[in-house]
């Protein structure tokens, strides 16, 4: 097999075999000798002090192992991250419903249930906030001095030299709501721990290093005894970025207790009213625009809801923040972004991570631009796409050949856009099914923002093995989209192997190095550039070896491994992350290169709104992407219908009902995402310009399907209805709400003001 | 207090081979398949009958085996994920949904698996209206089941053309 034949081929996914014969092995689906099981009791109110606990005589207590804040941690009381406010118990107070208080453990999993509900919780309640304007007004100081967790403030040029200049002045405001992550597989861990290896855990997460480094804090126990396994892992999509800490912490806890293997599996509705959801966002835009349609600058206003603590929001209003003036050029911007603490459990990462909520926005307001203006969905957005040379937002000078007008026009073509429109003219004149189709043109940034990767300084290994294969060693881990095999694919083209020469090490800290976390669509470009030198690496040492020429065959480089790890005991290359020369952030005024590289997309959604039900049906969709050098295709294309259907529920199905803080439908039953029977056609296209900076010129794909469906979406529902959207979700009632209230308003207005 | 319920003796076939278990008549179908047989390809995603991750056979109909109480299947013919390979070859529709890139994260593709199976038992030549019908009580959140459907056409492709 030639190495053309890897990269850019369908190779088999690497754990397939285990997952289509049901043999893979998920946490829930492993035990151990006198494992015992865990559960969390967690706060019944949003806000306030807790004045006594009580353990009624019905249960028998003695038989339990018992956790709490006060008497049972050895570190200290903290899931470490980012800042470091979050308990791992809340101790005396609470700030969010279903905070976790007490652990307790038990064989009887049914009796633990029992347990757990019998336990009486006193508090003297606190008043609790909830919603952005809340947490902004300050009624209540619930989080610091000011309720805010993170600003930032990115100035480019002087904004407030051009409203004068203005033709118009365009304003608008758009929200987004709260939506659950939906891996099928929930939250669990089991945890083991002895004096002499420390802890160890096993379970269902992304990022195995942050729950090593939450687990040292919190146990109180050096980098060597702490042990971070991951087991299959059945969808994660950044749900399961930051809390599996949380839940590998109790079930640590209960471990250290009790000497026993302790399993802690969340049922359905605990992982959806306790874990971590996309933050909800209000966006305001003032936007100056010159006569023919021209962005001349404007001010962005982004703020996000963190929930109770920080965890990652800092993070994630920073992604929100630099994708906020999408893929258009501003000569002069501002935009204010802040992340502001309400009573609710901290929100967290999510695929897009603060670049949906921020996109949505500015996809709309696009709109509302073209509108004022006069001119097309599609003119407006030729005439403000960014172009190689200009700077985004950031300064960062768009280097790479991107042509997004040409990328429109494909798009439009693959839709039969211009036809549709036309014909649906005609046709919502008599119809009261009425039909549309919507845009969004949008960038996806891969990679940590600005100097993230730097920070991580990611290490990747590749191993000789005793039989001559090779052994991919790093902790980014597969929870579907396709890891194992894309890296495998790098490692095997790289060394002219075979693929199936090639295997990936379990991602476990005692063997694997920090290849940093599996997030930010960072996986394919940064870590496979990774895997690339080190792969490069054994080459080289078994080349300097003289067991093997340059222009080796498979059983050439099989022998001459084989050979050097009998004569040397092994055969490892390390590679570490450097940052290129052209790549410079400056954190303190937020400017420089955000990212390495963009991937680019217009997305082109046709609905049908029902006036009689109000439900939208999406009927056909197009997604057109450049993401540099596509590794897999059929995983590739994979990413985006998996992308692409989140955000249609995103945008038409997924609504968190709260109350005073709590998630009331944390049941599949009543939040409701799209089922094989709901979605359209999700008709894929590929662009390839390629990138220097990613393995074999690949980009990042993962998150970027989920900015374009929504904005896409409400864009045709809004031109369906003949009424301007600002939110989401769109679910009938919002919809009857939004086209009642302004037949309303139409009824009220004077005829001559008409 | 009211006394606890005494268990009940099951049998059953499970994947071709005789069952008995001793178990709650209540106890569901899938905690007993998955702790007692430990055939653990049978998965919990809501165990309350939305997300089809339990899917199994059950004497030639697809249930959730999370709303099957086991005293209901006392002498009925289980099939689960684990029973359709027949020795080490993937079953067409196995193979079908790697090639097609059906399956991704795989927690809900043993469920996925057995109702596809179902529909292709019932239907060997299904329409894509009929398999995106037929996959419907099965919820995935990684491919938006594209593929997945993709790859039960292939499936019906390959079967047919035995």
């Amino acid at each position: 097999m030639t190495s053309e034949q890897i990269i850019g081929k369908a190779v088999p996914r690497k754990e397939g075999w285990d997952k289509v014969t049901g043999r893979a092995q998920y946490i829930d689906d492993i035990t151990m000798p006198g494992m015992i099981y865990g559960a969390t009791v967690r706060s019944s109110i949003p806000r306030g002090i807790i004045r006594n606990i009580t353990f009624p005589p019905h249960i028998p207590w003695d038989e339990f192992v018992i956790v709490s804040a006060s008497k049972d941690i050895p570190g200290k009381n903290l899931i470490t991250l980012i800042l470091d406010d979050q308990p791992c118990l809340a101790d005396g107070v609470v700030n969010h419903p279903e905070e976790p208080i007490l652990l307790l453990a038990h064989s009887n999993r049914y009796l633990l249930r029992k347990a757990v509900d019998a336990v009486v919780i006193e508090y003297d309640p606190l008043p609790a906030i909830f919603t952005i304007a809340e947490s902004e007004n300050r009624a209540q100081i619930i989080w610091g001095t000011d309720n805010i967790f993170k600003t930032y403030l990115v100035e480019k040029g002087n904004v407030d030299s051009i409203w004068n200049d203005a033709a118009y002045i365009v304003e608008g405001e758009y929200t987004t709501e709260a939506q659950e992550q939906l891996y099928i597989e929930n939250n669990g861990m089991i945890a083991q721990y002895d004096s002499s290896h420390g802890i160890t855990v096993w379970g269902s997460l992304q990022c195995p290093y942050y729950v090593h480094k939450a687990l040292m804090m919190l146990c109180n126990l050096p980098e060597d005894k702490v042990r971070v396994v991951q087991t299959e892992t059945g969808g994660a999509f950044g749900g399961k970025e930051e809390y599996p800490s949380m839940i590998a912490g109790h079930a640590a806890l209960l471990a250290m207790k009790s000497g026993k293997p302790v399993k802690i599996v969340y049922d359905r509705m605990e992982d959806m009213t306790a874990t971590t959801k996309r933050h909800p966002s209000r966006t305001r835009h003032r936007t100056a625009v010159d006569r023919n349609g021209k962005i001349l600058g404007g001010e962005i206003d982004f703020v996000i809801d963190g929930g109770a603590y920080a965890t990652l929001s800092s993070v994630v209003l920073s992604r929100g923040t630099i994708h906020a003036g999408g893929p258009y050029y501003w000569p002069h911007i501002r935009i204010r972004a802040k992340a502001v603490a309400t009573n609710a459990p901290p929100h967290g990462a999510f695929r897009g991570f603060g670049a949906p909520q921020s996109l949505f926005a500015m996809e709309l307001h696009m709109e509302r631009i073209a509108a004022a203006v006069g001119i097309s969905s599609v003119e407006i957005r030729k005439r403000n796409f960014l172009q190689p040379g200009q700077t985004t937002t950031t300064d960062q000078v768009i280097r790479e050949p991107i042509d997004l007008s040409r990328l429109l026009d494909r798009a439009l073509e693959l839709s039969d856009y211009q036809a549709k429109k036309n014909l649906f003219d005609i046709h919502n004149k008599t119809a009261s099914q009425k039909k549309a189709i919507g845009i969004a043109a949008f960038l996806h940034g891969a990679g940590f923002t600005g100097s993230g990767e730097r920070y991580l300084a990611s290490v990747v290994g590749v191993e000789g093995l005793p039989d001559g294969r090779v052994r991919v060693l790093v902790s980014s881990t597969e929870f579907g989209q396709g890891t194992k095999t894309v890296l495998s694919q790098i490692a095997a083209e790289t060394l002219r192997l075979p693929y199936e020469d090639v295997e990936m090490a379990q991602p476990d800290t005692e063997t694997v190095p920090n290849s940093g976390p599996t997030v930010a669509s960072r996986t394919a470009m940064v870590v496979g550039k990774l895997v690339q030198s080190a792969a490069r690496g054994i080459m080289q040492t078994l080349l300097a070896s003289g067991s093997l020429n340059e222009s080796y065959s498979r059983e050439d480089f099989l022998a001459a491994c084989r050979k050097y790890v009998a004569e040397h005991g092994e055969l490892k290359s390390w590679a570490r992350y450097e940052a290129p020369p052209d790549i410079f952030w400056d954190d303190q005024r937020y400017r420089g290169e955000a990212y390495a590289a963009y991937a680019w997309a217009v997305y082109i959604a046709e609905i049908t709104l029902d006036l009689a039900t109000y439900t939208v049906t999406v009927d056909d969709f197009v997604a057109l992407q450049e993401v540099g050098k596509v590794l897999h295709p059929v995983l590739a294309r994979g990413q985006i219908t998996g992308g692409v259907a989140q955000g249609i529920g995103y945008a038409l199905y997924e609504k968190v009902v709260w109350n005073n803080g709590r998630m009331q439908n944390g049941q599949m039953t009543n939040y409701i995402m799209p089922t094989s029977a709901d979605l359209p056609p999700i008709r894929v296209y590929f662009e390839e310009l390629g990138n220097v900076h990613g393995a074999f010129g690949a980009k990042g794909i993962g998150e970027l399907p989920m900015d374009g469906p929504a904005p896409a979406i409400v864009n045709a529902v809004a031109d369906a209805a003949g009424v301007r959207f600002n939110s989401i979700p769109l679910l009938p009632e919002d919809i009857f709400s939004v086209v009642s209230a302004a037949a309303e308003e139409a009824d009220h207005v004077p005829q001559g003001v008409r | 207090m009211s006394t606890p319920p005494t268990q009940c003796e099951i049998s059953m076939t499970v994947n071709g081979e005789k069952k008995t278990v001793h178990a709650f008549p209540m106890a569901r179908l899938l905690d007993v398949l998955r702790e007692h047989l430990r055939l653990t390809g049978v998965k919990e995603g809501c165990g309350e009958g939305e997300c089809g991750s339990c899917s199994v056979l059950m004497d030639g109909n697809l249930v959730n085996s999370c709303l099957i109480p086991i005293l209901q299947t006392q002498g009925s013919n289980i099939v689960t994920v684990e029973g359709l390979a027949q020795g080490p070859q993937l079953e067409k529709l196995q193979q079908a949904l790697l090639d097609c890139g059906g399956a991704q994260c795989g927690i809900c593709t043993p469920g996925i698996l057995m109702a596809a199976r179902y529909l292709l038992n019932r239907k060997p030549r299904p329409t894509l209206e009929d398999i995106r019908e037929g996959l419907s009580g099965n919820l995935c959140r990684c491919t938006g089941y594209a593929q997945i459907c993709d790859a039960v056409a292939e499936a019906s492709v390959r079967e047919n053309a035995l």
